[in-house]
């Protein structure tokens, strides 16, 4: 780790913009290091462009950037600290897993030595002999991911890693990033997944239409969510008569699945445990839960899928 | 640079590429040098462009190298297809993404892309030469061709100058292949483009407006490897395919250099 610096990733008013389409609008963000730092937004958002921007792939039209402390107009001054896979796995298919390693490690300099153990931690060690031609979405993600980690990278910048894995798989990538996370690595990781990013990421940088909507802790951002609480009647002739009296002490509220929904903190809950009661209502069930990743994204993004 | 060098030369070497190439290289080479021995002096032509060649021109120091000179534009055809697939296939397979992480100095990448191709274009002119000369030396005898003027210092000159020359048209015609690759970014469209200039417009153009042969690239590279069949010198060959190609060479390599890389 770099000494005095604390920022894996810091872009200032960082835009791209293509004709008339802007793909990337003043984007401004901070990914702190050794940190697992999601990047969340809906599909055409500008993720993919932002990420392309930071390994020197395609110019920035405005804005500043830095990357390991290096700005972004010298990618050669951090790329080799860095290991990276943008958009899926893309490798030579008539070359085997172990040959495509070779080449990157070739071309990066490194040890040809790393190659076969690398393959053993993505679980394609039996496989590395195989053209990759021949390998299922899951195991090319695999060697996609094998391929990133080649430098020994101090920031891993992985766009949607978890594409064609199956769950156990997703499983292990989770894991994987946990471990480089905690030797020291910083991970900026963008998923559609995202109670798979939940879960991992600390840190979280949430973007729609090209620009930023959240950049901060993962816990900071669930714990400015109202908490809802979840209600449901012993009898579902009750539900109408409890939505009613849930209406009435000022709440919001809505039907999900035979269940009613409350905006309201967690203390609330003995006020309604009570007011049910008193109206001859037996609740069957009464639980407080801050939303989901999910939920929040789709709140903040105004999109409902 | 070396880096880079080695890593395009995994690519290179794979067994469907290096063996396939240089078995026909091997193939056309001793086809055509045994049909010039076997069919020797036959009124019906058994040289280049149906020109009759004798066993009194073949026992000359040209003998040795005459089948290779003849497959020479075959050689730089086949390295057009290579370069120009082994450039731009990068932008199908999306590799150059992974190419420019690893290597972010994009000149690098370029330049010693084109070293590892030029040595297999190396390898294949020296594996065509050699066949050629087996193949010489084995039908002589029934050619009635004499090879004492082979061995002789004229000779061991002549041929270093046709392998030199060979390759110079070879990689000539290599770098119009990479320019295409990087300039159309799809193997096919590439090696469609400069086969059909190569092959059949310039055949067209020369045959039909007198005197526009000098002017083309693909002309000029043939020239480089024969003094037979055109009007002009050699020396305004090599000027001419030298302007042409660094003309457009840097042109795509400033492309290369600036280009977003977006898919």
């Amino acid at each position: 780790m770099n000494q005095g610096l604390e920022e894996a990733i810091s872009v200032t008013d960082l835009t791209k913009v293509y004709g008339e389409r802007t793909a990337v609008s003043h984007a401004t963000f901070t990914v702190p290091l050794g940190k697992v730092c999601g990047f969340v937004g809906p599909n055409g958002s500008g993720k993919t462009t932002t990420i392309r921007m930071l390994l020197g792939l395609i110019s920035p039209t405005g804005g500043t950037g830095t990357v390991l402390g290096e700005s972004i107009t010298h990618p050669e001054r951090y790329l080799p600290r860095v290991g990276a896979m943008i958009e899926g796995p893309a490798f030579y298919p008539a070359l085997s897993g172990r040959e495509n390693l070779r080449v990157l490690a070739s071309l990066g300099g490194f040890d040809q030595s790393i190659v076969d153990p690398l393959l053993e931690r993505v679980g394609l060690g039996d496989r590395g002999a195989s053209k990759f031609k021949t390998y299922s979405l899951g195991m090319k993600q695999r060697l996609g991911i094998a391929a990133s980690l080649l430098p020994s990278p101090k920031l891993l910048v992985l766009d949607e890693p978890t594409n064609g894995l199956d769950p156990n798989g997703i499983h292990e990538v989770r894991s994987l990033l946990k471990d480089l996370a905690a030797d020291g690595t910083s991970v900026f990781v963008s998923s559609h997944l995202l109670s798979e990013i939940e879960m991992i990421a600390d840190h979280l940088v949430m973007l729609r239409q090209g620009k930023v909507l959240y950049n901060g802790r993962t816990a900071d951002l669930l714990s400015a969510q109202q908490p809802i609480l979840i209600t449901k009647p012993e009898y579902a002739v009750d539900l109408t008569k409890l939505v009613e009296i849930i209406k009435k002490s000022g709440h919001e509220v809505s039907v999900i699945d035979g269940a009613a929904h409350v905006l309201s903190p967690a203390e609330w809950s003995a006020t309604l445990n009570r007011s049910a009661f008193e109206a001859g209502i037996t609740l069957a069930s009464l639980t407080s839960v801050l939303p989901t990743l999910e939920e929040t994204f789709f709140e903040m993004t105004g999109d409902s899928e | 640079m070396i880096n880079v060098i080695w890593a395009e030369m995994r690519k290179l070497r794979r067994p469907t590429l290096l063996l396939s190439t240089m078995a026909i290289v091997t193939l056309l080479t001793s086809l055509f040098t045994f049909l010039t021995f076997w069919r020797v002096g036959n009124p019906k032509g058994n040289g280049r462009r149906g020109e009759i060649v004798t066993a009194q021109f073949l026992s000359t120091p040209h003998g040795l190298v005459y089948g290779f000179s003849i497959v020479a534009f075959l050689l730089g055809i086949v390295a057009l297809c290579i370069f120009a697939s082994q450039t731009a296939q990068e932008y199908t397979y999306g590799t150059l993404r992974n190419l420019l992480v690893r290597q972010p100095a994009r000149m690098k990448i370029l330049g010693g892309k084109y070293i590892a191709m030029t040595l297999f274009a190396v390898l294949m002119s020296l594996l065509s030469l050699i066949s050629s000369i087996v193949v010489a030396y084995l039908l002589a005898p029934h050619a009635h061709v004499s090879t004492s003027a082979w061995t002789t210092s004229a000779g061991i000159s002549l041929l270093g100058s046709a392998f030199g020359n060979v390759l110079l048209s070879v990689m000539g015609f290599g770098t119009v292949g990479m320019i295409l690759g990087l300039l159309f970014r799809s193997p096919i469209s590439a090696i469609a483009t400069g086969v059909i200039w190569f092959l059949i417009l310039e055949n067209i153009l020369a045959g039909l407006l007198t005197g526009t042969a000098k002017w083309l690239p693909g002309q000029n590279l043939t020239n480089l490897t024969t003094t037979q069949n055109f009007t002009f010198s050699y020396q305004h060959s090599l000027i001419m395919d030298l302007i042409y190609l660094v003309g457009a060479g840097a042109i795509v390599s400033l492309l290369f250099k600036r280009r977003d890389v977006a898919n």
